[in-house]
């Protein structure tokens, strides 16, 4: 495959503007991640379902549940960990239901956190306590 | 650190029109957190996959943006409306800038 100078320099261009892409920007505490998804907005406790072991023997592989009727965005938090950030679910109009499944890390004994922003736009949060028995972070 | 990396996914062959069908997806990838350190000390640093996006005949059905308390081979599962036969598409996004691809059809019958 030849490239010709003019294509040479958009591939590059392209590359270069990925590159610089920030990554998000980087939010240090619980309340600073919740503070920008919602944007400080009120959030309602019922509306969103998590669902998360009492007692998770590893912590390296805790198997949690997300569900939220309608929801645009899932965000999933765990405050115990060095960095709370776990993963934002985004469902697009062929989501058959704003529900996930995954398997995440917990550092230690803590809660998980989950928002929803729901199909009118409010929040809704869920919250639960996990124990752990061998933390998931390698310390 | 992209070796070894195997996308798996379990879709139904084939669905009603309009049938939500639940989806299974597996990466096996090391998911590198950044945070532990080898044996003299230095911290091994952070590679992990970042994005997994499920598209259904070009319309998204899922985009999970993911952080390094994702478990070691990421897995998740969802579910997805079949409105017409046609293909999933799966993407895995590695931080090093690698792609991971993997595609199913489905029929209606």
């Amino acid at each position: 495959m030849e490239f010709t100078r003019r294509e040479t320099l958009a591939v590059g261009g392209a590359a270069a503007l990925v590159a610089m892409l920030p990554k998000g920007a980087y939010a240090a505490t619980t309340e600073e991640w919740i503070a920008e998804f919602t944007g400080g907005a009120e959030m309602a406790d019922a509306g969103l379902d998590l669902t998360a072991p009492e007692i998770a023997e590893n912590g390296n592989t805790v198997p949690i549940e997300v569900s939220a009727d309608g929801a645009s965005e899932i965000l999933v938090l765990a405050t115990g960990n060095p960095t709370p950030g776990v993963a934002k679910f985004t469902f697009g109009p062929l989501a058959a239901a704003q529900y996930a499944s995954t398997r995440i890390r917990l550092a230690g004994t803590q809660d998980v956190v989950a928002i929803a922003k729901l199909a009118d736009g409010s929040f809704a949060r869920a919250s639960k306590t996990v124990k752990v028995t061998i933390g998931g972070c390698g310390g | 650190m992209a070796d070894g990396v195997k996308p798996r996914v379990k879709v139904p062959k084939s669905a009603s029109a309009g049938e939500a069908i639940t989806i299974k997806t597996l990466i096996s990838h090391p998911m590198e957190s950044g945070q532990r350190k080898d044996s003299s000390g230095n911290t091994i640093p952070r590679s992990i996959i970042n994005r997994f996006t499920c598209e259904f005949n070009g319309e998204s059905v899922i985009d999970v943006t993911m952080e390094p308390a994702i478990s070691t081979n990421p897995y998740f599962e969802f579910e997805a409306t079949v409105p017409e036969a046609g293909e999933f598409k799966f993407t895995w996004y590695d931080d090093d800038g690698s792609v991971y691809e993997d595609s199913k059809k489905i029929e209606i019958g």
